[in-house]
This record gives structure tokens, sequence and C-alpha cells, in this order.
């Protein structure tokens, strides 16, 4: 049996591309949670940035505006929560499992008008180039702008919380925001801020699904994805180049699933597709087993409140 | 001028008030909504929460969906009380309609007086042991229940896709996804002739009830109190930490699992697809609604099952589509975790002196 190379490229490619949106949520969540809050809406606000991704698309017919709307909307629906936990103090756990609950009633409510409507075809970048070098050309080359984004992430919040000094001011204020303060930081601004950007790649990361990977509206399409987003980042051990790498895994799996099917493969198909969150509770029990290990990478004040007195 | 002040104790009266403002400012933000939408706002709203239960059929399925609801909120209330995050009910609940729903396709055909209280014992068994895997992997190792009861719904669902396609499904069926129809019975009687409201209300009554005793009337209450209040405090009093997430986690799996026969052997009669509509997630904003009180829940869950019907009703008169009962279901959660500010904190009216 001969395998095309090239074949096996592909393959890596459509692993790579499935772990998009998880990367990107990871890292928005990542952030937040290093300033040390806990934001279970992951998968709301993912499903709000799919449909106000997809809606836009469709109304105004740009990408651009598109693509950026789905930010947009991932931070104002974050803002809510930013609020809500800032500076109404409120637990973060009901908080987070609000918004998601909220983001799925309102995207179905708003997508009844786009299910049905085909997509636009996303442009991608370096198609040419594809054939050139042999396996590595389809990994490479022939992708959109957001994949190579979502690829470059990870390097660039590693950076940004080891090297810069507002992600040494973000760590600090997640680790021990008493002191953070004393230091005269405003913790709730920079809080504010980080929540609002884990909102914006939640968004973004909605709108590569429903505009890029399955460029339509279908109901729940996150499906999960938010929820495995958020345990990627307990999987990192809240760093950034792990999730690279549990992003791969989880995006193998699925499309494994999709390989094993074609190849005739005799196992039930909702256990394939049950085998990433199966996956996931595996890799947490192993991940977590070591408290110690846990407890040293968790920020010390993460789903904690932080009220100062005035 | 105003200022905020912090209260020096949380006030009791608002504690039980800010539900009811909740509710409030969530009819509020809803009629906007409608109005966006391009809806007159009264109107809408006279069809989402008054015309649903104007009628005896209507509230009879008022009560049928308030039964669920009540049942799994009140489960989760032990969780939530010691602080433990189970938000995966909806597995629980699946879990448990699918062990008692074997049972009861083990049954098919035969009838006796012995078959139900079996059958109600099977899913209560069910929600347990599936309850039991987050609160045994929270509690030996360390990993989050809240991942791992949420990941559980997932495959929970997924296992009742298989097993009413697969090998559960009906032989004389023609492929639909579903099992055969229990028999008679396998079923919770009906209370009323023409209504779908059964029996399964008085199990969330008496969980009502039970866990009203257990909450104020024994020490394991008052060990779950405490540890919610503060865990280090619970430890330094011996407390058994481990013991007690087993317990709550189980006892609110069993509750889960118990919402999950009342439908299948109520309403549905047999297994399909979706035997809940997302019942364990909206329990959660009604444990809330309800302050973790048992006699809050039974409130609050009447006030929820509203925004199941509701969305139905206004689905079919104004065509408002259905989701709207889930954006009110957010909505009433954020609202009433905002209005906990002034639990703790208070304006003051103070003149301008000078």
């Amino acid at each position: 049996m001969i395998i095309d190379i090239n074949f096996i490229g592909l393959i890596i490619a459509s692993i790579m591309a499935s772990s998009v949106p998880l990367i990107l949520a990871s890292c928005g969540e990542l952030i937040t949670e290093r300033s040390g809050v806990l934001n279970l809406g992951v998968e709301g606000m993912m499903i709000i940035g799919a449909i106000s991704g997809f809606a836009l698309m469709t109304v105004t017919g740009s990408l651009i505006i598109a693509v950026f709307g789905a930010m947009l909307a991932g931070v104002l629906i974050s803002t809510i929560f930013a609020f809500l936990t800032q500076t109404l103090i409120t637990n973060h756990v009901a908080t987070g499992l609000a918004l998601t609950i909220f983001g799925i009633g309102i995207s179905a409510m708003i997508g009844k008008n786009f299910v049905g409507i085909p997509g636009k075809e996303f442009p991608v970048l370096f198609e040419g180039l594809k054939d050139t070098i042999p396996l590595l050309g389809p990994i490479l080359f022939g992708h959109s702008i957001v994949f190579y984004f979502a690829f470059a992430l990870p390097f660039i919040t590693s950076y940004f919380l080891k090297k810069t000094k507002i992600g040494l001011i973000v760590r600090a204020v997640g680790d021990s925001p008493e002191s953070a303060s004393n230091q005269g930081i405003n913790v709730r601004l920079v809080r504010y801020a980080c929540i609002l950007y884990g909102g914006s790649m939640s968004g973004l990361a909605g709108a590569y699904l429903s505009m890029i990977y399955t460029p339509q509206w279908i109901e729940n399409m996150t499906g999960g994805r938010g929820w495995i987003a958020l345990a990627l980042v307990v999987f990192s051990t809240w760093n950034p180049i792990k999730i690279l790498i549990g992003a791969m895994i989880f995006g193998g799996l699925t499309i494994i699933q999709f390989h094993m099917q074609a190849v005739g493969v005799r196992i039930p198909v909702q256990f394939l597709t049950a085998l990433p969150y199966i996956v996931t509770i595996i890799v947490l029990v192993v991940i977590s087993r070591d408290s110690r290990k846990i407890r040293l990478s968790t920020p010390s004040s993460l789903g904690k409140s932080f009220h100062k007195d005035n | 001028m105003i200022k905020i002040v912090k209260r020096d104790q949380p006030s009791r009266a608002i504690f039980f008030l800010t539900p009811i403002l909740a509710i409030f400012l969530t009819l509020v933000a809803g009629g906007l909504i409608f109005y966006i939408l391009g809806f007159k706002p009264f109107e809408a709203l006279k069809f989402f929460f008054i015309v649903p239960i104007a009628d005896k059929y209507g509230f009879s399925e008022l009560l049928l969906k308030a039964t669920p609801l009540c049942l799994i909120a009140i489960g989760l209330s032990f969780c939530f009380k010691s602080n433990n995050w189970n938000i995966g009910a909806e597995g629980q609940l699946t879990f448990g309609a699918i062990v008692s729903g074997g049972v009861a396709l083990l049954f098919y055909e035969q009838e006796g007086f012995y078959i139900l209280p079996i059958v109600i014992l099977a899913g209560a068994i069910g929600g347990m042991l599936y309850a039991s895997i987050p609160a045994i992997l929270k509690t030996y190792f360390n990993t989050n229940e809240i991942l791992v009861s949420l990941m559980l719904v997932y495959v929970s669902k997924l296992i009742l896709d298989y097993l009413v396609v697969g090998p559960w499904s009906n032989p004389e069926g023609f492929n639909f996804p579903e099992t055969r129809q229990f028999s008679d019975s396998a079923r919770l009687p009906l209370l009323f002739e023409g209504l779908r409201i059964h029996a399964g209300i008085f199990l969330a009554l008496a969980a009502v009830v039970i866990s009203w005793f257990v909450f104020y009337k024994t020490y394991l209450g008052f060990q779950m109190k405490v540890s919610g209040f503060s865990l280090k405090t619970a430890k330094y009093a011996g407390y058994k930490g481990k013991k007690m997430i087993i317990l709550v986690f189980l006892i609110s799996g069993a509750c889960a699992g118990l919402a999950g026969v009342g439908e299948i052997t109520g309403p549905i009669g047999q297994l399909h697809r979706e035997v809940s509509p997302d019942y364990g997630f909206t329990a959660i904003i009604v444990a809330f609604l309800g302050r973790l009180h048992p006699v809050g829940i039974i409130f609050a869950s009447l006030v929820v099952a509203i925004t199941y019907l509701g969305a139905e009703t206004a689905q079919i008169f104004m065509q408002i589509p259905k989701y709207t009962g889930q954006v009110f279901q957010g909505m009433i959660l954020f609202f009433l975790l905002a209005s906990d500010y002034l639990l703790f904190f208070k304006f003051k009216f103070i003149g301008s002196k000078k």
C-alpha cells in the first residue's frame, strides 16, 4: 500500500484546523484566569461570537466587519460578566453559568433567521505554495488568517505574561490582589480588561466555527467546545504553550472519529463522538492528581472576589 | 448625594426579597427585548406569563414542568450549600432515565404492583452512580467537579442516543430512535383524567420535606452549612470532608435520577432521544432563585416553569422564537446575582453638608 505523503499532511492540517477554536478560546480564558477570574461563560461567549460573525457576514457581506464584529460581541457579552463579578462582586461560577445559558438562548433567538443560509468562502493565504513542499506544504500553507493567528497566539501569550510589564501586572493581580492593590495597581481595572480580552478571543473562536470551519449557522454549534477550552486551561497548568499541545490532542480526537468512520471501523458513532469528553475527564484526573503541582501553578486568587474597602 | 455603604451584617429580609426584585427586573428587560424584536411588549409578556397558565390544563402543565425542576433543584441545594459545584444534573437525569428505562423495558408487557417501585429505585440508583463519578474524582483525585460533571452530560446523552438508535430501539418501530412503550405498571399514575400531571409531584414534595428536615434539624445540615461558609472552619471542626462531598453528590444525583424517572414514566412513557429539555441546567437557576431553601425552591420552580410554557405559547401565537425561554432564564440569574449586592451594601442618602 502506498500512502500518499501529502494525504498525511492534509490529515495533520485538518487536525490543526479543528484545534483552532480551542486554542483561541483557551488562550483568552488563560489570561482571564491568570488575573484571578474564573469565567465559566466561554461556551456562551463562543456561541454569541459564532452567530454574530455569521449574521454580520450575511447582512453586511464584509468578512472583516464580521470577524471584528464577532470579537466585539464577545467583548460586549463579557462586559456583563465583568460588571457583575467585579463591580457587584457576584460569585464567578454562578455568573459564568448564567452567561452560558443566556448566550445559548440569545444566539438561537438571533440565529432563527440565519438557519439554512449558506456561508461565504473565507479567503486562504499562500494557496499556491501548498504543493511545493511534500508533507509540509498542506500543513503550512493554504489556511485562513485566523488559523495562523491561532497558532501564533500561545507564543504571544507566553511572551506577554513572562516578558512584558503588563503581563507581570496581570500575574500579580491574579496571585495576590491585596499586595498588587497596595502597590497602587487598580485590581478591578486589570480584571475588567482581562475578562473583556477573554471575551474577544471566545468571540473570535466562535466566528471561526461559523465562518471558516463549517461556514453555516447551526444552533448550539459550539457543542461543548467552550467547556473543553476551559478544561484545556487546567490541562495546561496555566501555561499557554501547553494549550497548543492539548488543543492538538482534542483536535486529533475530533478528526480521527471521521476517519475511523470512513475506513469502516465498527465502533458506534456515539462512542467516537463521546471520546473527546471522556478523554477530557481522564486528562483532568491525571493532571489534577498531583495536588501540589496544581496548587503551585494555579493563580492563587482564582475565582475569589476581591473588594477594596474604601 | 448617595453613598454606598457596606452593611454590618447581610440583611435577611433582603435575602428573600431580592428574588422577587430579580423576577421583576427580568420582566422589564424581557419586555424591552420583545420591543426590540418588534413585538408589543405587554402583549408578548401576557402570552409568555399569563396565557399559558390561565386554564386548568395550563396549570397542570405548569406543575408538570415544575416537578422535575423542583426535584433536581432540591438535590442541587445539598451540593451548593456545601460548596460543591455539581452542574451536571442534566447528565444524572439522563443516566437515571437510561437505567430506569432499561429496567422498565425488562418488564415489557408485564403487569404488577411491584414494577413501578423497582423502576423508580433504578432511576435513583442510576443518578447516584453517575453523580458518584465527579464526586469520587473530586475527593480522591482532586479533579475539578464542574468540568467533570459537565463533560458527563454530553457522554450521557450520547449513551442514550446509542441505546435508542441501536440495541434498545423498538423492533416494530420502523427504525425510529425510540424504545418500546413501557407497560402500564411501569408508568406513574395520572392524578386527573385528561391532564398530564402525574404522581411524580409527590416525589418532589417528599424531597422538599426531607431536605427541609435535613438542612435545619440535623447535624449533617449544620456541617454542610459550615462547610459552605468556610472550608477551613469545617476542617478545623474535624468534619469528614470527603464523606460529605460524596454524600451530597449522591443525594443530588438521586434527585436528578428521580426527575428522569418522572419524565419517562410520566408524560413520555418510553425512552427517546430527548428525555429532558435541559431541566438539569435550568434547575441550577431554580436552586439559586429559591435561595437554596426548600420552600423558596418550590416557588422558584413554578416561576421558572412558566418560562418553558411561555416560550411554547409565545411561539405558537406570536411566532416568538422558543429560545426566549432560555434568555429569560439566563436573565433571572443575572439579575438575582446582581441584586445580591443589596445584601451586603446599602445606599445611604447624605445631604450635602458644607
